[in-house]
């Protein structure tokens, strides 16, 4: 019956007080969280044996197809074979990276809608908050828990996919830059789920109520996945401008770039019509002209034509990556940052 | 030095004051009973005491000025909510080692024994417990913590007599033996009767009564006597409250009586917390606080 240890007179106690370790909070989040993150878990598990099945049959049928030293694609056998190749086995890899894409948003919501919405829906916050650690330390504890498990989740997957898809840009058919899988690579991946569980328990924080929470998370994250895909990613860095022919192998083997926009001139240097640009086509076709890209290409320089387009090269891929990895990141901190000052200040 | 000091503590809610005008201090190893309607700011001044919330104006500082809800007051004050809220999904053994790992000290052994006394097996979930059930888990966690302020809100709603029996004994136990604090709040007077030393009466979000229950019996009386006395006698005492039959009417009074000052008829009796409890709370503009210079020192 003698074990109080605390005095109680005067602030000389505040600083006598030491705090609860890391370690012991760190296992409260585990042993709460450990259902949902299993769960996410199995989800990211699940998929990195999908694209290593898949990643594996992928390999074999390139060499069964005699692809794989066809980069870059000069050879005439090469380009039929690579035809073949990417009708049987691009729209699979498609299906991947539809599911890749929304894979960081349900891990999200999973792991992190109910972390703080369940509280206080529940009610438990009134347990949790009271007790000696106080509240913030219980938040910044889990908060840094499910943060690193699902980076170091995401980073794995992303891995996997990067292995898992490398056919199909050395074969030149996608740029690495491409909107539909830069950020399903590299640092992005791991950024957009970091991003995904801030969101996530923000979101929590705000609403108080688990699903309009999920809703809300959803929404948001999504809204900002539309927004840089077709605003904001592109201007990073300057795109550039080039004429003529796109060249497949540019940027030394690293993929081909990431074209913006294209547009052709007419002899005096004015742009050129839609409407002139068929005209032209169709003269080309009547007089007998094969229509490959190199064959309309040259046709149309002979009539003073000349192409023009902007694009992002293939080389910037780890720019790029840096890029949009250090601002999700940034806005993860912020978010969560957010959402300890919410704690601390509003609540009941 | 107080376990519990506030000053002119208020909480405003959007547009109306959940409390206001708070001034408290409460010597260490008082029983406390916080009592008052509903929404008369009972459940809002725990959450203040514990750092839930934070005051609108005014201060809060618990265990000789430690600012409530500061690191240094919550690892000295254990708290639980009304309807003792618990992780359903979680078992009796799961939670003990939640919470035992969310604090710095912790009784692991005064835990277990409890639960064993009340027959709870570690093993039983959470969420298949009684309400009951709970309500004594909800306890044992905020006594393994080994708190010097206990704070319990509503703890005797969801028990029945028998158990409200038992936990009151508990607490009190508990409270004798380490010098422990409580404030609870509740509507069951007779039980308070038994356990406070202390009365916090609030009405309408503000003070009524506050004092020693030894102070505040000792300065109450109940006078009984015929009906048609009655006006002469609150023109010349505090009445706090009038209740009149058919023949017979009783007064509570505010007041030291000296001997002959009743009139024919009538006789005094000291009064009960529960009578005067019931009084104050028919009677809110009718209130019986400490000066303010008492206040202060």
């Amino acid at each position: 019956m003698s074990a109080m240890t605390v005095p109680t007179s005067g602030s000389a106690a505040a600083t006598a007080v030491r705090p609860v370790p890391w370690r012991k909070l760190a296992w409260v989040g585990w042993r709460q969280h450990r259902l949902a993150l299993g769960g996410a878990a199995a989800l990211l598990v699940g998929m990195c044996a999908w694209m290593l099945v898949s990643g594996l049959q992928m390999r074999s049928a390139l060499s069964s197809f005699g692809l794989e030293h066809c980069t870059p694609l000069t050879a005439s056998s090469c380009t039929t074979q690579e035809t073949v190749f990417i009708n049987d086995y691009y729209s699979g890899a498609q299906v991947v990276v539809g599911v890749l894409t929304v894979l960081p948003i349900l891990v999200g919501v999973l792991v992190g809608g109910p972390m703080v919405a369940r509280e206080l829906e529940t009610g438990t916050f009134r347990l949790s908050w009271t007790q000696g650690c106080g509240r913030t330390r219980w938040l910044i504890a889990r908060l840094a828990l499910l943060a690193i498990a699902v980076t170091a989740g995401a980073t794995a997957v992303s891995v996997i996919f990067s292995w898992y898809y490398h056919p199909i840009l050395q074969l030149g058919q996608d740029s690495p830059l491409a909107p539909q899988i830069f950020d399903l690579q590299g640092a992005a991946f791991a950024g957009w789920t970091l991003a995904a569980l801030a969101i996530s328990v923000c979101a929590g924080a705000l609403v108080r109520r688990l699903v309009p929470a999920i809703v809300a998370a959803v929404v948001a994250w999504s809204g900002l996945l539309v927004a840089v895909v077709f605003c904001l990613r592109s201007h990073y860095l300057a795109p550039l401008t080039g004429t003529g022919l796109i060249d497949p192998t540019n940027g030394n083997g690293q993929g081909v770039p990431w074209l913006l926009s294209q547009w052709w001139t007419q002899p005096g240097g004015m742009p050129a019509s839609q409407a002139e640009i068929a005209t032209l086509s169709n003269q080309l076709r009547q007089a007998g002209g094969l229509p490959t890209t190199q064959a309309v290409q040259q046709w149309f320089a002979e009539q003073g034509y000349v192409k023009y387009f902007t694009y992002q090269p293939a080389s910037r891929f780890w720019q790029f990556q840096l890029i949009e990895g250090g601002w999700l990141l940034a806005l993860s901190v912020l978010l969560g940052a957010a959402t300890i000052l919410l704690i601390r200040h509003r609540a009941t | 030095m107080y376990i519990i000091e506030t000053h002119g503590l208020g909480k405003l809610y959007r547009r109306t004051w959940a409390l206001r005008d708070c001034s408290l201090a409460i010597p260490p190893g008082s029983v406390v009973a916080l009592v008052g309607h509903n929404g008369a700011g009972k459940t809002t001044l725990l959450n203040l005491l514990v750092g839930l919330i934070q005051p609108t104006e005014g201060s809060v500082s618990v265990l000789g000025g430690e600012r409530a809800g500061s690191p240094a007051a919550l690892d000295g004050v254990g708290y639980v909510a009304q309807e003792a809220p618990l992780y359903q999904n979680l078992t009796v053994g799961d939670t003990l080692r939640v919470i035992a790992n969310l604090n710095r000290r912790w009784d692991q052994g005064r835990a277990e024994a409890r639960l064993a006394e009340l027959g709870i097996p570690l093993n039983r979930r959470v969420g298949r417990m009684s309400g009951g059930q709970q309500a004594q888990l909800a306890l044992t966690l905020a006594l393994a913590r080994r708190p010097k302020l206990l704070v319990l809100d509503e703890p005797l709603a969801m028990l029945d007599p028998l158990a409200r029996f038992d936990f009151m004994e508990m607490v009190m136990t508990a409270a004798s033996q380490e010098g422990m604090s409580v404030v609870l709040s509740s509507h069951v007077l007779a039980e308070l009767e038994r356990v406070a030393d202390y009365l916090v009466l609030l009405s309408h979000g503000r003070l009524q009564v506050a004092g020693t229950v030894r102070g505040l019996i000792a300065a109450h009386h109940v006078l009984s006597g015929p009906v048609s006395a009655v006006e002469k006698l609150t023109g010349r005492l505090p009445a706090v409250h009038v209740s009149q039959g058919n023949e017979e009417a009783r007064i509570l009074v505010n007041a030291d009586l000296k001997a002959g000052e009743l009139p024919e008829g009538w006789r005094a009796e000291p009064a009960s917390l529960e009578e005067m409890v019931l009084g104050y709370l028919r009677e809110p503009d009718v209130s019986a606080l400490p000066e303010a210079e008492e206040v202060a020192v």
